[in-house]
């Protein structure tokens, strides 16, 4: 069964990579796909129903920047052939795997059937012996579920949202592809089998936010995502390596047994001696911020943004950016062995929080927005980790897979039904025109601001609790950088529903044409609303309360000296009410900013323009990157290329040799004027030279 | 003043200089070119012919006969070619003629 569940969305990507492949194949029989692909430099993707194109391609025409104008005009590529049952076989192999990975999860989480699944010999070097194997406990069969479901849905959306899409094959097959290395991250034995999901998935995640590849902007963030994980992979790997060489294993079981005996080791390295511990968990947690997208390593997520929406809600809300903290928790018994590993990730994940919240507040493009709110929702998930709270912390993901879901593939509804307009300034009114996407947004909304009874209020209550709780020093930051968080995620929420749904529409032409999206993309929102709801305080108890224990097990270790999950339920009312409050205020001013007085925030960003300028431009950390890391490399780069390879090689290097060969020839080919009487002077030269070699031995003989 | 060895020598080497500036110098015509080919072969002549006298030995005479048919025959053969490649190229300037090179 378990087999099953990783398995199917590999054979769905395998089978859906074949029809892309045949397709491609017979569009361009024989021949390389070049000129084709420059009919299709035009295509925008995406459009809905096909009646809805007919009807808007001559508004769109006019309303739209020159290169949307074009995509009506050039000639869309046919869709490839076989699009409908690559499209069939990957979302019924993705809900076949959710159901049976709902089942693993009641046996796993209520029977404790777990399990460990060993499929084959993977590294047999010297004493190394490391089985590739499937783990499946608690922590795996929530992720399972979380990841399975998620992506179920999104490949139904995806099946509305992709319809006009000529090359829906490649896309299924990519977000198979996705969801089979996602799997095989979570149900890791080993660091190595970790690292394999790890790079799949940033492998799946770089092919699909480049997978408008005709765009430079889509290609460029591909790029970014793929380098600065790469960043954070470098640590991640030579994390597994600390470990390897502290303890001489991959694989969990061992280095969970050798864990403690690690303590007060020291690695000697450059004249410092360091705890092993703090060391390794460091490296480890490197890799978790670049794929989580944590402070100072969140740069990729927001233009990851230019992706397919179902891409956004898939892999950069609801599952792989939740891999770093997954990968906390699955390593909690050494983190949960060295304090200071503890507070770095707990001001990393306060400092994210608050800082992804204050750049949402002024983002303008809607999928931004929620890319924004995603970072900072991380870094709750992060400060749980760190105050020890590791259930509390995938109590949270668990929910936020649901409600960032729910509110990606509903901005995605929203963008479909503007036709491609993301800027949320150009919108307003929409609740009346596509109602049911404005409820199912609401519900989202509600969710993530921790509204009281849906999913977001258990879980976010709970990690503020326990960041007060905690007793780590940097716990008190965390603590107020999450409360204030929670106020700035109300205000920009409701800011970007406020905008989006309600007031007088800003274009009239676009509110006009504006239409409910197609049934398989709204079934997707509704199952994501009911989760997002459904998702909290069933699960209250056995993610944050005394079920603990019980639910998870062995899978989440716990030190003796770990008490936040008993100490978070003695807190004062006060701390529980807080975040609550904090919620009211955001959404109380948002009402008031963006219903009441609309003019409010207008004066408010011309009052302090430098704060917004600020804000607006991230913190102006592109162009800080920029100036410390890109502008160096590139010079080093171009030094490298005119200096090492133009000058050195290019010079005296084997291209050099040849080049000297033609110079010389070169002149001795100018040698040969073609005028008679150089000849005649040359033939007069070797005359003279000859009689003045021979003359002397004549007359030397003569003599 | 007797005309001695000296004397003939000195006009054949002026006669063979001549000639060999008239080859370099020259940049217009490759009938100039012929002409001073003759006069080198002039100058070779006044030689042999003088040194035949001053040795008594007719061989030199001999040769000045010999050379002196060769030269009439390498110059009905220039003046040949030269007519031909006046009638196929319109010119017979020294500075036209530059096809002979790689």
């Amino acid at each position: 069964m378990y087999q099953a569940i990783v398995f199917l969305p590999l054979l769905g990507c395998l089978i859906a990579g074949l029809i892309s492949l045949v397709g491609a194949r017979a569009r361009f029989p024989g021949a390389d796909p070049a000129p084709a692909l420059e009919n299709s430099t035009h295509d925008l993707g995406p459009h809905t129903g096909s009646g809805a194109a007919s009807e808007h391609g001559a508004h769109a025409a006019s309303a739209h920047p020159a290169t949307e104008h074009d995509a009506h005009l050039e000639q869309v590529p046919p869709p490839a052939m076989g699009s409908l049952p690559a499209e069939v076989v990957t979302t019924t192999f993705l809900f076949i795997a959710m159901v049976l990975a709902w089942i693993a999860f009641v046996r796993v989480g209520f029977y404790h059937e777990d399990a460990r699944v060993p499929m084959l010999p993977f590294i047999i070097a010297g004493d190394l012996k490391v089985d590739w194997a499937l783990r499946i406990d608690t922590l795996t069969a929530v992720m399972l579920v979380v990841v399975t479901t998620v992506s179920a849905l999104v490949h139904l959306y995806s099946m509305g949202y992709m319809a006009e899409d000529p090359y829906r094959p490649r896309f299924f097959s990519y977000l198979s592809f996705f969801t089979f290395s996602m799997l095989m991250l979570v149900t890791a034995d080993n660091l190595v089998q970790l690292f394999f999901g790890w790079e799949g998935v940033g492998l799946a995640s770089y092919l699909l936010i480049g997978f408008w590849y005709h765009k430079p902007e889509a290609n460029a963030a591909a790029i970014k995502a793929f380098l600065v994980n790469r960043i954070g992979d470098f640590g991640f790997a030579l994390g597994i390596f600390a470990v390897f060489w502290a303890t001489g294993a991959i694989d969990l079981d061992t280095i969970f047994a050798q864990a403690p005996t690690l303590t007060g080791k020291t690695i000697h390295y450059l004249g410092h001696d360091l705890d092993t511990l703090t060391v390794i968990c460091l490296l480890l947690f490197m890799g978790a911020m670049g794929k989580s997208a944590q402070f100072l390593l969140h740069t990729w997520l927001p233009d990851a943004m230019e992706g397919p929406t179902p891409v956004s809600a898939l892999i950069h809300a609801a599952t792989m950016v939740t891999a770093g903290v997954f990968m906390v928790a699955r390593l909690s018994p050494l983190f949960e062995l060295s304090a200071t590993a503890q507070s770095v990730v707990i001001g990393v994940g306060a400092m994210t929080a608050f800082f992804a919240a204050t750049v949402g507040l002024v983002q303008n493009d809607i999928k931004r927005i929620v890319a924004y709110s995603t970072c900072s929702q991380l870094g709750y998930m992060f400060v749980a980790m760190g105050a020890g709270a590791y259930s509390v912390g995938m109590f949270h993901l668990f929910t936020h897979a649901f409600f960032k879901a729910l509110l990606f593939l509903g901005s995605g509804s929203v963008i479909t039904a503007m036709h491609h307009e993301q800027d949320i300034r150009h919108m307003g009114g929409l609740k009346d025109r596509i109602p049911f996407t404005y409820a199912m947004m609401f519900i989202g909304t509600l969710a993530l601001t921790g509204f009281p009874l849906t999913a977001g209020f258990y879980s976010k209550d709970a990690i503020i609790e326990a960041a007060y709780a905690a007793h780590n020093p940097v716990a008190p930051f965390g603590f107020a950088a999450t409360v204030i968080a929670a106020a700035l995620t109300a205000f920009y929420s409701w800011r970007l529903m406020y905008k989006t749904f309600h007031g007088a529409p800003a274009d009239r032409e676009h509110y006009e044409h504006a239409h409910e999206s197609p049934k398989v993309m709204l079934i997707p929102l509704a199952v994501l609303a009911a989760g997002s709801i459904l998702a909290g305080l069933p699960f209250l108890d056995l993610f944050a309360g005394h079920g603990v224990e019980e639910f998870f097990r062995g899978s989440l270790t716990f030190g003796p000296g770990n008490h936040v999950l008993e100490q978070m339920h003695e807190t004062s009312w006060v701390i529980k009410y807080l975040p609550s409050i904090m919620m009211v205020i955001g959404w109380g001013v948002a009402i008031w900013f963006y219903l009441l007085r609309p003019d409010l925030p207008v004066a408010l960003a011309r009052w302090n323009p430098a704060l917004y300028r600020f804000l607006l431009n991230k913190w102006y950390f592109d162009e800080l990157y920029d100036a410390i890391f890109v502008r160096p490399t590139i010079r080093l780069g171009r030094l490298l290329w005119r200096g090492g390879d133009g000058w050195l090689i290019d010079g005296f290097g084997p291209d050099g040799i040849s080049a000297r060969v033609i110079d010389v020839t070169r002149n001795v080919v100018r040698l040969q004027t073609g005028y008679l009487y150089h000849y005649a002077f040359a033939m007069l030269i070797g005359a003279l030279v000859i009689t003045w070699l021979i003359a002397p031995a004549w007359l030397g003989g003569g003599h | 003043m007797a005309i001695t060895l000296g004397h003939y020598l000195t006009v054949g080497a002026i006669l063979f200089t001549l000639g060999i500036f008239g080859i370099f110098i020259n940049r217009k015509n490759v009938i100039i070119i012929l002409m001073s080919i003759e006069l080198i072969l002039l100058a070779v002549n006044i030689n042999l012919v003088a040194f035949s006298s001053f040795l008594h030995d007719l061989v030199g005479q001999v040769f000045a006969l010999l050379v002196l048919t060769v030269a009439a025959a390498e110059t009905a053969i220039g003046l040949a070619i030269l007519a031909v490649f006046f009638r196929n190229r319109g010119t017979i300037a020294v500075e036209d003629i530059n096809l002979m090179k790689g």
